[in-house]
């Protein structure tokens, strides 16, 4: 076990645990944060994405020594009030169907829609293919990017 | 049992027996304090009305919603056929799951597309009743006949002095009323609700990972298992060495159960850790003899037996021996996975006198049943708790993990969650079956068909009609016609995936009806016009179908259209897929459905799940679980691909306007992509494809 220390949604966290144990984990288990999903355990479907750093990431494969020092950002601080432009045009466009993979969705999405303001449709297909939905609400996703995208120019971004 | 937990269970059973009770701070909320303060965990101080409606002293009403949520959109649907009759705001609406109760009906789950259907009528009663109650409330509070009343958006008016109370103040006095009998319903042409697209009641919850599904329910002192089954299905643990696993950390207990060996551990991730070096040995049993290419040779022998026909219409081997032109083809399909997002789990608690499960499960009813079997309790003592799921699609039909994790919790004094990795989810899943299909046809001297017989192998689980169904029951009136089936079953276990035996009969029916369109050189919608006959819904979705797609003209080289028909579930879908092939590589553009489900309660759920239904089916043409010695060969997303957001096509909907009954909508569409994507690569490309997963070599 060791101390690791780093800033989970905006506070400092420190969190006691075996070093290789995935984020993931150490989110859902010892923090009971549990709105970052376990989907495959192997980066393959992207339902546990959160940000490190402002990068969209696998908690599953990241093991918690690897985030010391750093900022890590889970959907429940992706915004105080589902105010971000992507959980605002989700919520629009009524994407989610069970939901489960949604938090690795909205994640990606949202590491896409920092850094491009505007996406394409190849631009949504490149961030997003490997996050996988068995429900089939990618059109759904696709329809709500490129929404957020407009809401985000017309200045609902944070 | 602590106090809160024999209050919730007392609070429970009573509430729900009695037509009305007040309450006072449903204990929910105390009872598990480290979920997050969700609307749905902290019941509202109100009055129950009946077993579906709390009207809250804050004027919310509180849905009890007796059905699960798996994605299919029923939380939404039921809210809107019990709130079209209650006349309450939509926005002060609230819901939860009830556990399990005979005020319910003999059954609760989520079967069959089944939700609508079995509730269309007796949620409307439930939803007037309670607002007749309302009304006699205010009627007697104003001393006026209840005919100068009226229930408007959570409030009744008198229409003589338009004075208004609100529900919430009507509650206490409603609950003590007697339950009216027969209320009349509304006129469909008087909805407000239903048949209006309403946007989901569970999306908020599913935008910041506030609602909780099975695998996120968490319990003060909880712990974690995994458990190590047989790789070979239906073997048995011989011997096993846990010295390595009790020393790794985090790890408080190693047991054996009926199935296998559990690691139980204060996380998830220890326990995985631990199993990882549990060393176990198994008697793996008599599946361990089987290997896909045996599989499928022993579906090709049984075909080649013969069997009596389970249908016959005319005399297909006669019309066959005269037909002008005459064709055979086998299709097949492997076994595939359900896969959904959220992995198997359950988090079970058993107490010497009373257990309690969460559960994301279909079937609260069986889930009962296998929790006081494995705990030897009575039903009565057991509580169901009914989480979200991550995706169902039928896996969660099944009980067989609700029933491990009671096992595995009788071994602890405190509740503790099993979750399946995605491995074991993958390769201890009840698969749909592999299946085998040997047709001939002949068509006439100008081109029409006239005899058609199918042979059918694939291992049973719900008898010869259900493996069948898409081949058997097909609609078209095709003047001679025989099917057979031969149930064989090499013991892999098999079960209900969404659309059932429609999910592979279709692709066979529909691509070989295509075979016998080319063969006798008519138009695919033109043959299947001619034999739906006097089937007008069919033909009407068909005529909508092709008229919507553009059907007709020819596509771009390279680019071919597909149509398929499909009557499931007691709704009537035709799809048309656009597709092109380019170096091997299928894309699918576009579809278009016409579905005629009856009267539709939500439309923007029936697009949802129509798109949705077709995404599942398009991962059958990528995807596929094979055996070897027993085993499934396939682990994780690596090697059982799913359709991704590149490959998803736009997916248009035309409803078609019905006032029939309802039919169900979860699996209408699952069953038709497939042939409509494999006709379509045909007209694209002249392959035809009879063999799912699409290999590369079909298509070079």
């Amino acid at each position: 076990m060791a101390a690791v220390r780093f800033t989970l949604n905006g506070k400092p966290q420190t969190v006691d645990a075996v070093p290789a144990m995935p984020l993931l984990w150490v989110l859902r288990d010892t923090l009971g944060m549990t709105g970052t999903k376990f989907g495959c355990g192997m980066s393959l479907c992207g339902a546990c994405t959160v940000h490190i750093d402002g990068q969209p990431q696998r908690s599953c494969v990241t093991p918690i020594s690897a985030v010391a020092g750093r900022r890590v950002t889970t959907i429940e601080g992706l915004s105080p009030d589902r105010s971000h432009p992507i959980q605002k045009a989700w919520i629009e466009e009524d994407v989610p169907q069970c939901g489960y993979c949604q938090s690795g969705q909205i994640m990606t999405a949202a590491a896409l829609l920092s850094k491009t303001s505007n996406p394409t449709d190849a631009d949504i297909d490149e961030a997003m293919r490997n996050n996988i939905c068995r429900c089939g609400t990618y059109e759904d996703i696709r329809r709500a990017m490129h929404r957020a995208a407009e809401l985000q120019r017309a200045g609902g971004a944070q | 049992m602590s106090a809160f937990a024999r209050a919730l269970n007392v609070d429970r059973r009573s509430f729900l027996r009695t037509g009305a009770t007040a309450i006072g701070g449903l204990l929910i909320g105390c009872y598990l304090p480290e979920r997050r303060k969700l609307a749905a965990d902290t019941a509202i101080a109100g009055n129950k009305l009946n077993a579906w409606v709390l009207v809250g002293n804050d004027d919310s009403v509180t849905l009890y919603i007796h059905k699960a949520e798996m994605g299919q959109g029923t939380v939404t649907s039921l809210s809107m056929l019990l709130a079209e009759e209650l006349e309450c705001d939509w926005s002060k609406i609230r819901t939860e799951f009830p556990g399990v109760d005979r005020a319910y009906g003999a059954f609760q789950g989520v079967v069959g597309s089944q939700s609508i259907r079995s509730s269309y009528i007796s949620l409307r009663q439930a939803g007037a009743s309670a607002r007749e109650m309302l009304i006699a409330a205010a009627a007697q509070k104003w001393g006026v006949d209840r005919s100068a009343c009226r229930a408007e958006k959570s409030t009744v008016v008198n229409t003589a002095t338009n004075a208004r109370l609100t529900y919430g103040s009507l509650a206490e006095a409603a609950a003590r009323l007697p339950v009216p009998g027969n209320v009349a319903l509304k006129d469909p042409a008087q909805f407000q609700i239903v048949g209006k697209s309403r946007k989901r009641l569970d999306t908020p919850g599913k935008v910041d990972g506030s609602i909780t599904f099975g695998i996120d329910v968490r319990l003060p002192n909880m712990l974690y298992a995994v458990v190590e089954r047989c790789p070979v299905f239906g073997g048995t643990v011989a011997s096993f060495n846990d010295a390595k696993t009790k020393a790794t950390p985090g790890v408080k207990s190693v047991v054996k159960i009926s199935n296998g060996v559990a690691v139980i551990a204060d996380s998830t991730w220890a326990a995985m850790e631990g199993r990882r070096k549990l060393v176990v040995q198994f008697d793996e049993g008599k599946v361990a003899a089987y290997s896909t290419p045996g599989i499928t040779k022993s579906f090709a022998d049984a075909v080649a037996q013969g069997a009596a026909p389970l249908r016959t219409v005319g005399d297909a081997a006669a019309a066959l021996a005269s037909a002008s032109k005459k064709i055979e083809a086998v299709y097949q399909t492997p076994y595939l996975a359900h896969a959904p997002m959220e992995p198997l789990n359950c988090t079970a608690w058993v107490r010497p006198d009373g257990a309690d499960v969460w559960a994301s499960t279909q079937m609260q009813s069986s889930a009962r049943q296998i929790a006081a079997q494995k705990s030897g309790l009575a039903p009565e003592k057991v509580q169901v708790h009914t989480e979200y799921m991550g995706g169902g699609f039928g896996r969660r039909g099944g009980v067989d993990y609700i029933g491990e994790a009671v096992e595995v919790a009788k071994s602890v004094d405190v509740p503790v969650k099993v979750t399946w990795s995605r491995e074991d989810d993958m390769q201890h899943d009840t698969y749909r079956p592999a299946s085998y299909c040997r047709f001939a046809g002949g068509v006439d001297a100008e081109g029409w068909p006239v005899a058609w017989t199918a042979s059918i192998a694939c291992p049973s689980f719900a008898g010869a009609n259900t493996s069948t169904e898409g081949v058997r029951d097909m609609a078209y009136a095709v003047p001679n016609f025989s099917v057979d089936y031969h149930d064989v079953n090499p013991g892999v276990p098999v079960s209900y995936w969404r659309s059932v035996g429609y999910s592979q009969n279709c692709f066979f029916a529909e691509s070989f009806l295509d075979e016998m369109a080319h063969t006798g050189g008519k138009d695919p919608v033109e043959v299947r016009r001619r034999f739906l006959g006097k089937n007008q819904r069919l033909l009407a979705a068909l005529e909508l179908a092709a008229e919507k797609a553009g059907w007709g003209p020819p596509l771009a080289a390279g680019h071919g259209r597909g149509v398929s028909v499909v009557n499931n579930i007691g709704s009537n879908t035709v799809q048309i897929a656009e597709v092109s092939v380019e170096k091997g590589k299928v894309k699918v553009h576009r579809v278009v459905c016409a579905v005629d489900c009856g009267a539709v309660v939500n439309p923007a759920g029936v697009a949802q799940q129509i798109a949705s239904g077709i995404a599942f089916g398009l991962s059958a043409l990528k995807g596929g679980v094979t055996i070897k010695n027993g085993r499934v060969e396939q682990g994780n997303f690596h090697q059982y691909d799913v359709v991704r957001m590149d490959e998803m096509p736009k997916v248009e909907v035309h409803i078609v306007p019905s006032q029939a009954a309802p039919g169900g909508i979860g699996e209408a569409s699952t069953p038709g992509i497939a042939p409509a994507v494999c006709n379509a690569i045909f007209a694209a490309t002249g392959k035809r494809i009879r063999q799912l997963p699409i290999r590369p070599e079909d298509l070079a």
